[in-house]
């Protein structure tokens, strides 16, 4: 096998230090021409800096890559696509307002004499590279107007225009319908064939095993197993990702919950181009409960949280607090029946960064400081002084704008507005995305208090660790669906399987 | 805070408190700059015509730059002037034609409320198309400058409503007094700049509606999320500016005892220069009432001081352009300072 796939690029002994953090212990990896080459592991665990550093973003701190028997540094991502190496990330590049051949060469356009674009050779050359993928995409249609598994093929294209031998795919198939994943597919098995060494990075653990080649799983930066494709089985790579013994979480109080809270029955959201976000979910919570939503990226978990948070009016189903039904349509309603919303991006949903603390605090709950218009700015104070204590917010004084906190401290502003509403059930997404370990705890310390004093948490979450360790129950959803419900008792393997679509009883933790 | 920076950061600290109070600065400089060129600049006689002259430009002001905290723009407001005048003027000379031979007439206060609620009505308009139907504030605002403008000269085919000197027998004979008249020494004019100043600065600062107008500009979907009533709050911007309009359109058309369907051309554009001079940012979620009037006096003394020592008119517009942008790039430098302030603190806190 060996023979038939050239080992296109490798590093040695790669480390990579952030600051505090070493995201890469010494890594060594061979990328192999003409296969497929999967990358898999959890959050964290050092799949995207690898990736980078392949890429050319980021440069290893010690360790070495090689081609084709030479050493090279790749300074900046051009150095890296000079070297033939592209890349696909995530979220796309792309200009909807452009069209398809536009995009391929943007900051590139193939000119006359420097300055006229020759846009016929740019079409040209954009319908070759699509007969190549075999893709029937019109170079001069605009964008915007293909689906997105069609926008991905138009990201490959760019790459491969660029002459690039080594493609990284970074969770392609994230955001695709299964139609657009067989699409996708039968792309990169014509690009294997041609000798195009891929990497491909994936959380779905069918779609490796399917697709892959050879094999190499990450753990807290270092790799756990790298072996060819051929009889490696979903246990196999569990065991990888996760090591033989589980982490285990003990309960440390039996929790006494209360009376049904909040219930989701039936709830919708088509989704662009067919099929649903969210997916006829059905779910409930009780007083003094938390419940951890555990899913992939793409598996519809925000999208759920924002069904509830009357952000997406196309949706359907029907919601109910205290068993009585939730009709209101706009926030400002469902925070008053007893709604709130930590939401996952705290810069964009969460925050008014320019306004002071005091001020970001009371926003959902101005009302209980004004008697009419007027508000009572002692009282305001006193009320967000209360808040900034309680939730141990660490601030020079509460008039300074939130933009001068640190994450953990912002995330607290953010749950002290919620609370400040007195909510019965409260709904955080990522609750600890973007903040250090001692304000993680806190935040964990502080939802544990919260559940104790009855009030029911509804928190998603992409990392197994943090479900594991906060959730009185664990749902699991993937594509749209709840996949499965689970005692936190439950090993890591259990709730992975059941997130990447594994129907299975019998896989070892 | 160590020893080494302590002086440093005080300095910057002195400069950064001096760049805040930019506006009322520049507003000192001015007054002293033509006092000392222009005799008679500082007597009480001139300080109330100067101010009558501003007041209009600063009521626009006021509205303005509630328009502009919550991100957007309003460019009808000129038109608004204009539309309003030609409605108090239509309302004194022709009443309203019931179309049966019958023709109802207003008293003064009646025609003042009318004028106001068509401003206010405006505001709707613009709000309506602005949460509900989605078009950009810039366009929407145009829009309805070039419609509400058109409505104006429609309404007299472009000619003046002349001598509203009102009549006893409709009540009207009090409508000059507005323009004209004076309580306690002072032009009503500015009794009513005081008042709808106090108004919003109470507003601004003191109210549920204030703190959501800043919310809804420092981050609308952040305010969404939190519950903010976004559509609300921009629909009482508009017509809280649609107002603004409509009491300088009725105050013009008294001053002049007639009203001219040319009313307020540009107005909108004086009033955006004063908020911005004011310290209004443009992209939202900053400003203070007390600094667009304060703005709105240094633009007014600095044209009726060029006057008045007889600098062309062409040049006085020259000036005034230079002084805008000279504020906004004063501003961008506070920013900047602030941003540097506030890094050494956090380092000096650590």
């Amino acid at each position: 096998m060996t023979e038939t796939h050239p080992i296109g690029l490798s590093i040695r002994g790669g480390v990579k230090v952030y600051p505090g953090t070493r995201a890469l212990k010494g890594v060594d990896f061979d990328l192999r021409m003409g296969a497929v080459n999967v990358l898999v592991g959890e959050n964290g665990a050092g799949k995207s800096t690898l990736m980078k550093v392949i890429a050319g973003v980021e440069t290893l701190t010690e360790g070495t890559i090689e081609m084709d028997g030479q050493t090279l540094t790749f300074r900046d991502k051009g150095d890296a696509v000079a070297h033939g190496i592209g890349i696909v990330f995530q979220e796309l590049n792309l200009f909807p307002n452009m069209t398809v051949a536009e995009n391929i060469f943007i900051a590139r356009e193939p000119t006359r004499f420097g300055i006229d674009i020759d846009a016929r050779a740019q079409s040209e050359a954009a319908r070759a590279l699509m007969k190549r993928l075999e893709q029937d995409i019109d170079p001069d249609a605009p964008l915007g107007m293909l689906k997105i598994g069609q926008q991905q093929v138009v990201e490959i294209a760019k790459a491969l225009a660029q002459d690039a031998r080594i493609l990284i795919l970074d969770e392609p198939t994230s955001a695709l319908s299964a139609t657009e994943v067989e699409v996708l597919f039968r792309v990169i098995d014509d690009l294997r064939a041609q000798g195009v060494g891929i990497v491909y990075i994936s959380h779905r653990l069918e779609e490796l095993i399917r697709i892959g080649d050879y094999i190499t799983v990450l753990r807290d930066g270092l790799i756990t197993g790298t072996r060819a494709m051929a009889g490696v089985d979903i246990p196999w790579i569990v065991t990888a990702m996760i090591g033989e013994g589980s982490k285990e979480f003990p309960r440390t109080k039996v929790a006494n919950f209360g009376a049904e809270v909040f219930r989701a029955e039936d709830i919708c959201l088509p989704r662009l181009g067919g099929g649903y976000a969210v997916d006829h979910v059905t779910l409930s919570v009780r007083a003094g409960e938390i419940v951890g939503l555990y899913g992939l990226m793409g598996a519809g978990r925000t999208e759920f949280l924002e069904c509830v948070m009357a952000q997406h009016p196309q949706s359907t189903g029907r919601f109910y607090i205290d068993r009585a039904p939730l009709v209101e349509r706009d926030v400002a309603g469902r925070i008053d029946r007893g709604l709130a919303l930590i939401p996952e991006d705290r810069k964009r949903d969460g925050l008014v960064q320019i306004m002071a603390i005091r001020e970001n605090i009371t926003l959902s709950a101005l009302a209980r400081f004004a008697r009419w218009f007027h508000i009572n700015l002692r009282a305001e104070s006193v009320g967000s002084a209360e808040f900034v204590k309680r939730l141990t917010i660490k601030v020079a004084s509460a008039e300074n704008p939130v933009s001068s906190l640190s994450g953990g401290n912002q995330q607290k502003v953010v749950i002290g507005k919620a609370l400040m509403t007195e909510p019965k059930i409260l709904l955080m997404d990522e609750p600890s995305r973007g903040i250090d370990i001692g304000a993680k705890a806190e935040v964990f310390r502080i939802m544990r208090d919260l559940a104790a004093d009855g009030l029911a948490i509804l928190f998603v979450t992409s990392d197994l660790d943090e479900v594991m360790a906060l959730s009185d129950r664990i749902l699991v959803m993937a594509d749209g669906c709840i996949a499965g419900e689970f005692a936190p008792s439950v090993g890591h393997a259990t709730v992975i399987a059941a997130a990447s679509r594994q129907k299975i009883k019998d896989t070892a933790g | 805070m160590t020893a080494l920076t302590a002086p440093k950061s005080t300095n910057a600290n002195a400069l950064l408190l001096l760049l805040r109070l930019r506006t009322f600065v520049a507003l000192i400089l001015v007054l002293a700059f033509f006092s000392w060129a222009a005799p008679n600049f500082l007597s009480t006689a001139n300080a109330v015509i100067v101010s009558k002259h501003v007041a209009l430009n600063a009521l626009l002001a006021i509205g303005m730059t509630f328009v502009i905290i919550t991100g957007g723009i309003d460019l009808s407001v000129g038109s608004i002037v204009g539309l309003c005048a030609m409605v108090a003027g239509w309302l004194m000379l022709n009443g309203i034609n019931l179309g049966i031979g019958y023709t109802v007439w207003f008293n003064t206060v009646e025609i003042v409320l009318i004028a106001c609620a068509v401003g206010v009505s405006v505001g709707i308009v613009n709000g309506v198309l602005i949460t509900r139907l989605g078009v950009a504030p810039f366009i929407a605002t145009l829009g309805t400058l070039y419609i509400a403008r058109g409505a104006a000269l429609l309404s007299s085919g472009g000619r003046t409503f002349p001598n509203l000197s009102g009549s006893a027998e409709f009540g009207t004979l009090s409508f000059p007094f507005i323009g004209a008249g004076k309580i306690l020494g002072l032009p009503i004019i500015i009794w009513l700049l005081v008042l709808v100043g106090l108004l919003a600065h109470y507003i601004s600062r003191r109210t549920t509606l204030g703190r959501h107008i800043y919310a809804v500009g420092g981050n609308e979907r952040g305010a969404q999320l939190s519950g903010v009533k976004v559509n609300r709050i921009k629909m009482f911007v508009y017509m809280f500016s649609g107002f603004c309009a409509a009491l300088v359109g009725v105050v013009i058309a008294s001053q002049l005892q007639a009203s001219h369907p040319a009313t307020g051309e540009t107005f909108e554009l004086n009033a955006i220069a004063a908020a911005v001079l004011g310290g209004t940012s443009m992209s939202g979620g900053r400003g203070r009432i007390g600094g667009t009037i304060v703005g709105a006096f240094v633009i007014g003394i600095l044209s009726d001081g060029l006057i008045m020592m007889g600098v062309s008119s062409f040049w006085q517009t020259v000036i005034k352009g230079v002084v805008i942008i000279a504020a906004v790039v004063v501003d961008q430098a506070q920013n900047k300072l602030q941003a540097r302030v506030a890094l050494q603190q956090e380092a000096a806190n650590k």
